[in-house]
């Protein structure tokens, strides 16, 4: 069973919304659509306050390369275009629209019949991507023309499908693979197509039985698609341990993964490049997985992008009353929520609500030098040294021991004895010496 | 037996002598001269290197100013005027009398104004909090409460208030160095002249945010109404992005301005309590 060498952590996979089938969410009475739900610049609003606006409609326009179009994901009047306070608790610009009916723009194709032939040149398939806003939907929502426009001089090999879902809870993806199988098979031909290769690998952790028979079951059809069982480890979705794990290159350090001619999409956002490439449907909805021991009814809903948290957690039998902390994302890399209305975006891949007694952190202790962070880390970094480091502001330092390559997967965190905030600590240093080498350039 | 030891008291005594004689010859040809007034000024600053002059350490400090051989543009903050003229004199020259600074924390959102809505944990420090999110009372501007100025203070001058979760500046021991001013990752704290008698005037707020929400999060937050710069005769009220400003070059202290704030945003300090109100107002008539 491949997997990838170095360090990684097997916490309880606790999928417990893996048999539940993706159910399609009511739409709430407002949205408020975030203008920076990617990596890089904040798109800009191309509507004006009182206009009406059509499900799909393009309200927000990225203008820089590496941004992102969005699109409305209601039919209704916007009230507004104002700062609303997100899932940290800063104000971001957003759009907020009153929910009125459903009706969808003209040119999206709604039905759910699968279209299997794709005409388009790899220009325009990259374009259509482009003006469909689609982002990288595995969390860091980095704009996924700019992945498959491969640069100058360099050359695609591989296109390596995510479908480990290696973080615990998380069953969204799964379900995802399970019920929209054909469909992501297309979206890969169309991915292969738009960056010139001809093969390309489905990772799939083996906790995921059904999902790994049913898509090698498909695959046959496909030329040049695989499927590939994954050993369960974390973090093994991370791009550079996935692209270790199934064709066994290294990504250099500070480098991106088309050195090694490879490119790593996500389930997910295979299957939005599928619908916005055949369909025509923008980015406007995805599924989130709502879970947690004392949630009433786990499951995976297909939520329209701007949806309140509160309402996700309501569609799953509500806040039970002994809640301590609910998280947006995996328990492993997600962030803790200060607000309940903020609204679900297009890297939201979970809502986890945990009690109060497994949301409080361990107490502090010394560190007992058992380099156990160390022997973890998948990036072969020393954890203990860099928080160190970062804690005494020796920003040079940190630099030197490679700091900017931590992934910050939490593994180091997870696995100390002693409870130390390591991450917390690599991400201040991490953030400072980004800076200090923005700078410098 | 007499003579081994003429003879190693002989040999290891030329030797010495030899290797003496190079040692001399290399000092004075290779010797560095210095101005002994560095080493002067040098002892008279206070030696705890905090850069709030700007250099690396007291020692750079000296070297700067006597190559400099003026002192415009030095300052030795915790030092003060004392320690400049005391510099001054080393030097021959004639110290100004400077303004004393003191270290001012623009934030009075309490734990009772601003209620925490939230529970933050994680590393304690306001580095990775400003980082992760807006605040325990949701106030995006406001103190986080994690005390990494009192971290940075090297004059034991700041403590937390374990009541209020806010830091507080000890007036005695602050220099006014500024190492709070640079830890603080959301520029709360701010140098205000001492004033006389260490009388001050300043609004404690720095929230942007308009004014219907900065009082939502907290009771006591500057809202931007204005009625400040409407009392304020001397122009040293500025108000800008929803938040009003004490020039402090430009107040007279006439205390007028903390009666019209409709959230007690501005606070005064070290003043006598307040004597009936029309006398006072006479006061500031005539000025």
């Amino acid at each position: 069973m491949k997997t990838f060498k170095t360090g990684g952590v097997h916490p309880p996979e606790k999928k417990f919304s893996e048999n539940q089938p993706i159910e399609v969410l009511p739409l709430p009475e407002t949205v408020s659509i975030p203008l920076s739900q990617h990596l890089g610049a904040p798109a800009v609003p191309v509507i004006n306050k009182g206009d009406k606006v059509k499900t799909g409609q393009l309200i927000a326009k990225g203008e820089s390369f590496i941004s992102a179009n969005i699109h409305s994901s209601v039919t209704g009047t916007v009230t507004k275009i104002d700062d609303v306070i997100d899932a940290s608790g800063y104000r971001k610009k957003a759009v907020i629209i009153k929910v009125e009916e459903d009706q969808w723009d003209e040119s999206i194709d709604t039905s759910d019949t699968l279209k299997k032939d794709c005409d388009l040149t790899s220009e325009d398939i990259v374009k259509k991507v482009n003006q469909m806003g689609i982002v990288g939907m595995g969390g860091a929502a980095f704009p996924s023309h700019v992945k498959l426009s491969v640069p100058k001089g360099k050359k695609a090999e591989y296109l390596l499908i995510n479908g480990a879902e290696c973080e615990p809870y998380l069953t969204s993806d799964h379900r995802l693979m399970l019920e929209k199988g054909e469909e992501l098979m297309v979206g890969i031909t169309i991915k292969m197509k738009a960056l010139g290769v001809n093969k390309s690998v489905i990772g799939i952790e083996k906790n995921k039985p059904d999902a790994i028979e049913y898509l090698c079951e498909l695959a046959k059809e496909y030329e040049g698609i695989t499927v590939e069982p994954l050993k369960v480890k974390y973090p093994q979705g991370g791009e550079k341990q996935l692209i270790k794990a199934l064709v066994n290159r290294e990504v250099p350090s500070g480098k991106l993964p088309i050195e090694v001619g490879c490119i790593v999409h996500n389930v997910g956002t295979t299957f939005a490049v599928y619908e916005a490439v055949q369909k025509n449907k923008p980015l406007i909805e995805r599924v989130v997985t709502v879970t947690g021991i004392n949630i009433e009814k786990p499951s995976n809903l297909l939520a329209r992008i701007g949806t309140p948290v509160s309402a996700i957690i309501e569609a799953a039998g509500g806040i039970p009353s002994n809640t301590g902390k609910v998280v947006s994302g995996g328990p492993m890399m997600g962030k803790a929520l200060s607000n309940f209305e903020a609204p679900v975006t297009k890297g939201t891949s979970g809502i986890l609500v945990f009690p109060k007694e497994a949301s409080q952190r361990v107490t502090q202790l010394n560190c007992i030098r058992c380099a156990k962070c160390v022997n973890t880390c998948p990036m072969t970094l020393e954890p203990y040294l860099l928080a160190l480091l970062s804690d005494k502001k020796r920003y040079e330092m940190c630099e030197n021991n490679m700091i900017m390559d931590c992934i910050e997967c939490g593994s180091c965190h997870y696995v100390c004895p002693s409870g130390r905030p390591l991450l917390d600590n690599i991400r201040v240093g991490k953030a400072k010496v980004g800076q200090v080498i923005r700078e410098r350039k | 037996m007499n003579e081994i030891v003429l003879y190693s008291v002989l040999s290891i005594g030329s030797l010495g002598t030899l290797m003496a004689l190079v040692l001399y010859i290399v000092a004075q040809r290779f010797k560095v001269i210095e101005d002994p007034r560095i080493d002067q000024v040098e002892d008279k600053l206070p030696g705890a290197n905090c850069g709030g002059c700007g250099y690396a350490g007291c020692r750079n400090f000296a070297e700067e100013i006597v190559k400099a051989g003026t002192l415009e543009g030095f300052n030795c903050p915790p030092g003060g005027s004392e320690v400049l003229s005391e510099v001054a004199s080393v030097l021959g020259l004639e110290a100004e009398e400077q303004e004393s600074m003191v270290a001012v924390v623009l934030c009075s959102g309490s734990r009772q104004v601003a209620p925490p809505k939230t529970r933050f944990e994680g590393l304690n420090t306001c580095e990775f909090a400003h980082s992760l999110y807006a605040g325990l009372s949701g106030c995006p501007y406001g103190c986080l409460g994690e005390g990494d100025c009192v971290v940075s203070c090297n004059f034991d001058a700041m403590c937390m208030d374990e009541n209020t979760g806010l830091p507080v500046i000890i007036e005695e021991k602050c220099v006014a160095c500024g190492a709070c001013v640079k830890a603080c990752p959301r520029n709360i704290i701010e140098l205000r002249k001492k004033g006389k008698k260490s009388r001050r005037i300043f609004v404690s707020c720095i929230n942007r945010e308009k004014g219907g929400v900065a009082r939502k999060n907290c009771k006591v937050a500057c809202i931007g109404c204005g009625r400040c710069v409407k009392e304020c005769k001397f122009e040293a009220i500025t108000l800008e992005n929803n938040l009003a400003y004490i020039d402090f070059n430009k107040c007279t202290l006439c205390r007028k301005c903390p009666q019209e704030c409709p959230t007690s945003a501005i606070h005064e300090i070290n003043f006598p309590p307040r004597k009936p109100k029309e006398k006072k107002e006479n006061k500031t008539a005539e000025a």
